[in-house]
């Protein structure tokens, strides 16, 4: 009888309710946004092809939409990216692998417990910031040291975006390293392994998946990197292997774009969508990679 | 027990501590050529760490401080200008969980030798280690797939495996059998008596049946100290100290 009275008078938990919708409504807004943006993108886009032919834009090797003669070939915006990214991961992959090793492998907890913290700072550096070391510190540095470079110039910004993900590069792949379980080095130090052998030949292969996740990742952000390449790289859709030269990559593109009086619902606005879906596709791609590979290496060891 | 001459690895007042701790105290122990010699004792005794000063493994860890001597053959392994590398290619390790490398079953055995540059044909002797850890046959017509798909004892015999392949002097085994099931610990201590022969042989377990099946020589610690060495029959059945009687009669512990 007692059980009856119990579920009888068992009361709606108003707050409990409300609470749940709030935090449904939250998640909601996430999902829609992304939703609305990859829709968005997917209409401009297939209008702007309606005009253009995807074989156009995506081999075209001249980049004039402003210009006449007007040309929507890509590949020079792609090409100013790809110096980015190849550039900047010279200077990111190494030395954010090294510093890993470092951290995982030598550093005492002392010296780790200074540059831990020392590299997030790095990290919190607004990207403008970046630029304009860039521009006031770096390209100097590269005109004293060669002849033929131009103001703006890809070299000068890869670097900078370099050392913008290095941060990141080191972070990720210190994690993975220290997630190579104590006793594999152990089991490797017993059979007579120097220190480097045992790091080199033990926990970075373990490790593997795990930073390549996370170059994965570091050349995924250097893509979509905007603020710095925008300042430093220059404006000049240019198809070229010489990182001296001016360059602009497709972030750049958009920025120049969407803060110039182009006209909104013409040809030149729509490219806008048709950059920003091919800017997308590779990050996403990027980060499915990146994800796959992840979780990989998280089989591995338990 | 007073120094024989066929005492490879001499302990001398050691003390070791983790920052101010005292894990071990004072321990004076003799380890005999070719003989097993087990050291027992309750989790925490400072058994494991005793073990891991044999082969300079406590370098590793930060924080450790160590007093007194390890003599190996009356060389004092923490003398000044010994290299700690040079001390694990005498004394080879097992750990308490099989931690095969992520590679092949054959490079796992190999790998020591080969980084060491030990001479001979490398597959006759990664061969050879297979077979004295009674793993040969089960591996042997697939030495290139990866050593983490062995079962459990497969993994702690190809770990004993690697060991072998150095051909130390001394083995020294963490409680090799705490991660297996009845049947593999079985495998493994048969074993024992196979490599006994040739190799001199410490092992810590806090299994007093499998103390007592294995060893000749049997060292029970308690919250760091030596409580008693002896023979392992002589420990077994007529300890001469009550705490050690109490707790190979299973008394507390």
């Amino acid at each position: 009888m007692n059980t009856m009275t119990l579920l009888t008078t068992s009361k709606y938990r108003w707050g409990e309710a409300i609470l749940r919708q709030l935090f449904f409504l939250c998640a909601l807004i996430s999902v829609l946004t992304t939703v609305i943006v990859i829709g968005i993108l997917a209409v401009e886009t297939s209008s702007f092809f309606q005009q253009v032919s995807i074989t156009d834009f995506l081999f075209g090797t001249e980049w004039r939409p402003m210009l006449e003669p007007k040309a929507y070939g890509i590949l020079p915006l792609l090409g100013g990216t790809m110096l980015i990214v190849v550039g900047s991961s010279i200077v990111a992959l190494p030395v954010g692998l090294a510093c890993a090793v470092y951290l995982s492998e030598y550093a005492s907890d002392r010296a780790r417990n200074i540059i831990k913290p020392v590299l997030e700072v790095l990290a919190g550096i607004p990207t403008v910031v970046y630029g304009y070391f860039a521009i006031s510190f770096v390209t100097p540095g590269l005109r004293f040291v060669f002849d033929d470079v131009q103001i703006f110039n890809a070299a000068s910004a890869a670097i900078v975006v370099g050392i913008m993900v290095l941060p990141m590069v080191a972070s990720l792949c210190d994690d993975a390293l220290r997630s190579v379980p104590l006793s594999l080095r152990e089991g490797a130090y017993s059979v007579g392994a120097t220190s480097y052998e045992v790091t080199a030949r033990v926990v970075v292969p373990a490790a593997l998946s795990g930073i390549f996740a996370a170059f994965v990742l570091a050349v995924s952000r250097a893509i979509g990197e905007t603020m710095a390449v925008t300042l430093a790289a220059g404006a000049t859709p240019n198809l070229t292997l010489n990182p001296l030269e001016s360059i602009q990559t497709m972030t750049a593109y958009i920025v120049q774009v969407s803060l110039g009086d182009t006209p909104s619902g013409g040809l030149a606005y729509k490219t806008l969508f048709a950059v920003a879906s091919v800017l997308f596709t590779i990050t996403l791609v990027m980060n499915l990679l990146a994800n796959k590979v992840m979780r990989k290496y998280q089989e591995v060891y338990e | 027990m007073n120094t024989r001459d066929d005492a490879v690895l001499e302990a001398r007042d050691v003390t070791i501590r983790y920052g101010e701790q005292a894990a071990v105290k004072n321990v004076n122990l003799s380890i005999y050529e070719k003989k097993i010699t087990a050291i027992i004792g309750p989790s925490g005794c400072g058994k494991s760490t005793l073990l891991r000063s044999l082969n300079r493994m406590n370098d590793f860890i930060e924080h450790v401080t160590q007093d007194g001597e390890i003599l190996y053959r009356n060389t004092n392994l923490y003398g000044e200008g010994v290299d700690p590398v040079e001390v694990r290619l005498h004394m080879g390790m097992v750990f308490q969980r099989p931690n095969p490398f992520p590679k092949s079953i054959f490079r796992n055995v190999a790998w020591g030798p080969t980084i060491n540059g030990l001479p001979g044909d490398i597959n006759l002797r990664v061969e050879r280690a297979l077979k004295q850890a009674a793993l040969w046959n089960e591996v042997k017509d697939r030495l290139n797939d990866s050593a983490l798909n062995l079962s459990g004892g497969q993994q702690q015999r190809l770990c004993i495996a690697r060991a072998l392949a150095m051909e130390p002097e001394v083995i020294l085994m963490d409680e090799p059998c705490s991660a297996l099931d009845p049947v593999s610990t079985s495998r493994i201590e048969d074993l024992l008596f196979e490599l006994k022969q040739n190799y001199t042989i410490v092992i810590v377990t806090h299994n007093m049946q499998q103390a007592s099946r294995v060893s000749d020589y049997t060292a029970f610690m308690e919250n760091g100290s030596l409580i008693e060495y002896g023979d392992t029959d002589q420990v077994f059945t007529r300890p001469k100290q009550k705490r050690t009687e109490d707790y190979v009669t299973g008394r507390f512990g």
